[in-house]
Parts: C-alpha cells; structure tokens; sequence
C-alpha cells in the first residue's frame, strides 16, 4: 500500500507538546497515520518515539495539541477507552501475564474484547480457546500455548506481547520495538510472520523500529524522530537516503545501516 | 490435575466431617466454626489472587455476626437471617471496595487493617447499642421454620455450614477459572497490561472484594449461630491475622485450603488447649513454622503434591 493520500487520516496528532522537565519529549508533533499504511518511526533513544505511542493510547497526557481518531479526539481518554475504539499496542518489553500460560494470554485479551464480566464461564471455553489456539497458531505460537509466560524466550515473549495486541482485532496498531532483543537470525521471521499477519487482519501498523534494513523491507512511510520533533517523513527510500537523516540518525545506529 | 479432583475430594472431605461430626458429637461444635472461618478465608483467598493481602477481613465476619445478633429477636429465622448477612456484608464491602481497591500491596493490607480496627471501636464504644465488650447474646432462633431440640439445631447449623462451604467452593473455583477471575490473577503479574486490553483493573479487584465480603458475612453469620454470643473482638485486628494464619496453613493452591486449614487450625488448637492449656499458642506457633519451613504451599500443597506424585 505504497499509494499516498488515500482520504481521511485513521490518526491525526496536531501540535502535541509533552516535556519531563527540561527534557521535551514531544515538542510540536504533527503526524497523521493513513489507512491501511505501515508507518515505521525511527530515531535515536530518547527522541520522544516511545512518548508518541503513550500519548496516543491514553497513558501520558500531553500538555498540549490534538489526537483524533477515526475524526474523533481521543485526548484525556483512559487508555481502556481507546483500547475499545480500536486502537492497541504492543511493549518494548513484553507485557504479558506471567503467571498465565500463552494460551490464557491470548484468551483474556479475546474475552476482554468478547465478554469479560462472566463470573461462571470458563475463560478456556471451546469458543475462545479456538479463537486463541488460531491466532497463536498464525503468529507461529501454536506448539507454546501451554507454555507459562515467563518460560518463553525473548522472541516469542515479543510475539505473543503483539498476539495479544491483535488478538483485540484494532484497526490500528501501535508497536514499541516489536524486534528489539530478538535474535538476528530470527528476526526477518518474526517481522515477516507480523507483516502477513497485520496484512491479513488489514490492520494499520506505526512501529518503532532501530534496524534499518526492517524499515527499508517493510514500512510505507518512515517519520524520523529528534529531540522530540519530526525530522523528516515519506517513504523509506527517500527519507533513508536524505543526507541530514544519514548522519543524524542512522549515523548513531552504525552497522545497521542499509538503503 | 484432572478437573474432577478437587470436587472428589471435596465430597470425601464432607463425608469425612459428617462421620467425625457424628462420633465425636462435642466436634460438632468445632467444625462448624472451621467452616464458618473457612469461609471468611476462602474470601481472603480470592483477593490473594490478585496478589493483595486484607488485614482486615474479620470486619466482614464481624458484620456478619452482628447482623444475626441485632436482627435475631425481630427476625428468628436462619434462612432469613444468612441472607440479610450477605446482604449487609455486599453493601459494606462496596462501599469499603470503592475505596480499597485504588491501593496495592502493603496499603492495601493496612487499610483493611485500619478500616477493620475502625469498626471495632464503633462496636466497643457504642455501648448503649452495642454492650461494648459484654458482647450481645443471640436470641433463640428457627431453622426453616422448625424449633428443634439442641441437638437437632446444631447438626442443621452444620449442615447449613458445609452447604455453605461447598457451595462457595464451588463458586470461587468456577469463578477463578472464568475471564473475570484469569483476569484478577492478571493484577498480580500485569495489572498495566490488563488495561492495555481494555480491562478495567479497579472493577475487577472490586468484584471479587464484594465477593470475599460477602463469604466473610456469611461466615460471621454462621459463626454468631453456632457460639450465639458475639463481641467486638471479632473485629479486632488478631481475628484478621487468625484467618491470614489459617489462609497460609491451608494453601492457596485451592477452594479446598482455606477449610483444610481451618479444620486443622480449630482441632489444633483444641486438642492443644486441652493437652497443655497455657502453651497452646506455641504450640500453633510451631505448626505455622513448621508449614511456612516445609510445606510452603500449605497443606493443601501437601495433597496436590502427594496426588500429583501418584499420578
């Protein structure tokens, strides 16, 4: 979906303004997030990325601009709230309920979706434990589900942290790092097995993302984050060939490097 | 663990009791107090899924004891009266839930305890409704209607009891095992996460709050039947660490811990008191260490340890 201007933004942040005390984390963000699109940010650490992501799902305020979803704001909504408009993300570090097995992860996000407030329904009900065992299975999880949480290794940790953002079927899906602390050599699959499955689901995608060569294969357009502001944004090989990104970003993410 | 396990033993269990109940009459008495707290602790169970420990919990039995107490002369009826418990415990612990469920850990532990020393006061000091520390007798009451006999009266309060106990059991382990109750267990490892998907966190904890209430009404209530007098010191902050105690020696693992640990607790502490009167506490003392030292999931983990082996 490399095609541009395709209507009304799904996401629209105007002007967002966040700063921990002199540090300005979000310093006049204006983005909007296409339908459909993969939209990769990139940056060095501390540039606000993570902020972004927070602000957009109700867990930091910002002090000051707009976020519209779907042409609705969603500013000062609890992040629950939006998780119920359709927007979900994922962690840096997995968020997953440790004490569960993989496959009670991804059923609570699905009864959380479907029907929570059952006192007397078994959670692993034939219903949602195949729903679950599905989507585990086209995450390549299948063979863990009856694995706790906190046994999986870290690939896995991350992918099952993401089934269960898309296990809440959203129409937009926010991914903090989704292939930081993979393995390299496992970490085209696992980014090829999230991009089938977000294209499958037709879900639109912003993820933060360090590995150049990732952006470059995957993402649509690529917003680059500094000092709390966007850089630069379009596609992937015009921003990663822009001179001032090169020595500004990637520069500090030597031996990543690519396009 | 097969799922027809625990309801097996559980049923074992109950024959157990009955048979025990009917040889040695005078248990009668004893047992019916191990369920009546093992309800209340069956309460505490719950919240510890979610990782947080209630200090307080024997305000809920407290309450329960006294709604017998004060509404015995005007309604003597058992059937009448467990209901008005569990009635009077659910507002009380929504309205303490509202406010409870907004801490964790060691806050949420204190605030209960708090709340629960509160509530003693109020029935200490307030004499003229109260009698303070004199306590109030429970007034004679029915059962279904029927006046029986002593004898009668106390195998039907039993009775009542382990229909009580197994049907709670029942429904904390249906309870535990729904969305609802994976969800709570979700507050102890993941309570930001439970957010993220769209779960309210604070109602969930409040949900099984009123729940652990209401079993801690209905084992008060129980308990104001069985000993017929009540007095503030249900409430004090020991009769809270007594079903923390009984909760640790029991086990967590299972519904069916916090009744093995208060029949374990109660006969301990009676057959202790007869041997040797004025060391009995040492001698639950050493019990309690002897579970925490070698038996950490309680004694219910002996079971599931010992079933599992065989398996």
């Amino acid at each position: 979906m490399k095609g541009k201007d395709m209507g009304a933004p799904l996401l629209a942040a105007r002007g967002l303004r966040l700063a921990f005390g002199g540090v300005k984390a979000a310093d006049g963000i204006d983005l909007d997030v296409m339908p459909g699109e993969f939209l990769a940010i990139i940056g060095p650490n501390g540039a606000g990325k993570t902020t972004f992501i927070n602000m957009a799902t109700g867990y930091l305020r910002p002090q000051a601009g707009s976020i519209a979803y779907d042409g609705h704001s969603i500013l000062g909504l609890a992040p629950r709230a939006i998780v119920r408009r359709g927007i979900a993300r994922s962690f840096q570090l997995p968020q997953l309920f440790t004490e569960h097995t993989v496959l009670e992860n991804a059923a609570l996000a699905i009864a959380a979706r479907t029907g929570l407030w059952s006192p007397l329904a078994r959670l692993l009900r034939p219903g949602i434990r195949a729903e679950a065992m599905a989507l585990l299975d086209r995450f390549g999880l299948g063979p863990l589900a009856g694995v706790r949480a906190d046994a999986l290794n870290e690939g896995a940790r991350k992918l099952a942290d993401i089934a269960m953002a898309v296990a809440l079927q959203p129409r937009l899906l926010l991914m903090d790092e989704p292939t930081s602390g993979v393995a390299t050599a496992e970490k085209m699959t696992v980014v090829e097995t999230l991009v089938r499955v977000l294209r499958q689901a037709g879900v639109t995608a912003v993820f933060v993302e360090h590995d150049m060569e990732v952006v470059a294969r995957f993402a649509d357009r690529v917003a680059v984050w500094s000092q709390g502001r966007i850089l630069a944004l379009g596609p992937p090989e015009q921003v990663l060939a822009d001179p001032v990104v090169r020595r500004e970003v990637i520069g500090i993410e030597a031996g990543s490097g690519h396009a | 663990m097969n799922r027809l396990v625990e309801p097996l033993l559980a049923l074992a269990a109950t024959a157990l009791l009955v048979l025990a109940a009917w040889a040695v009459p005078w248990l009668k008495f004893v047992l019916t107090i191990a369920l009546a707290k093992g309800l209340a602790v069956l309460g505490i169970l719950l919240l510890l899924r979610a990782g947080q420990v209630s200090f307080g919990h024997s305000m809920f039995m407290a309450l329960g004891a006294y709604t017998v107490a004060f509404l015995a002369p005007q309604v003597p009826e058992a059937l009448l009266l467990l209901p008005l418990a569990v009635l009077f415990s659910a507002v009380a612990g929504l309205l303490i839930g509202l406010f409870v469920v907004r801490y964790r850990d060691i806050f949420f532990s204190m605030l209960n305890l708090a709340l629960c020393m509160v509530f003693y006061s109020v029935l200490e000091k307030f004499y003229a409704i109260t009698k303070g520390t004199d306590g109030i007798r429970v007034t004679p009451i029915t059962i279904a209607g029927q006046e029986p006999g002593r004898e009668t009266q106390e195998w039907l309060i039993f009775g009542l009891a382990l229909v009580l106990a197994v049907g709670s059991g029942l429904l904390v382990r249906a309870y535990l095992a729904s969305p609802m109750g994976r969800a709570l267990a979700g507050i102890k490892t993941r309570e930001t996460r439970l957010e993220f998907i769209g779960v309210p966190a604070r109602r969930v904890l409040l949900f099984a709050y009123v729940l652990s209430a209401v079993m801690g009404g209905c084992g008060g209530a129980l308990l104001a039947m069985t000993t017929r007098h009540v007095t503030p010191l249900l409430s004090y902050w020991t009769a809270s660490g007594e079903l923390v105690f009984i909760l640790i020696l029991g086990g967590a693992g299972s519904a069916l811990g916090p009744f093995l640990g208060a029949a374990a607790y109660e006969l301990v502490r009676v057959y202790a008191a007869a041997l040797v009167a004025d060391a009995w506490q040492m001698i639950l003392g050493g019990v309690l260490l002897a579970v925490i030292l070698f038996a950490p999931q309680g004694l219910w983990g002996i079971v599931a340890g010992r079933l599992r082996g065989r398996a």
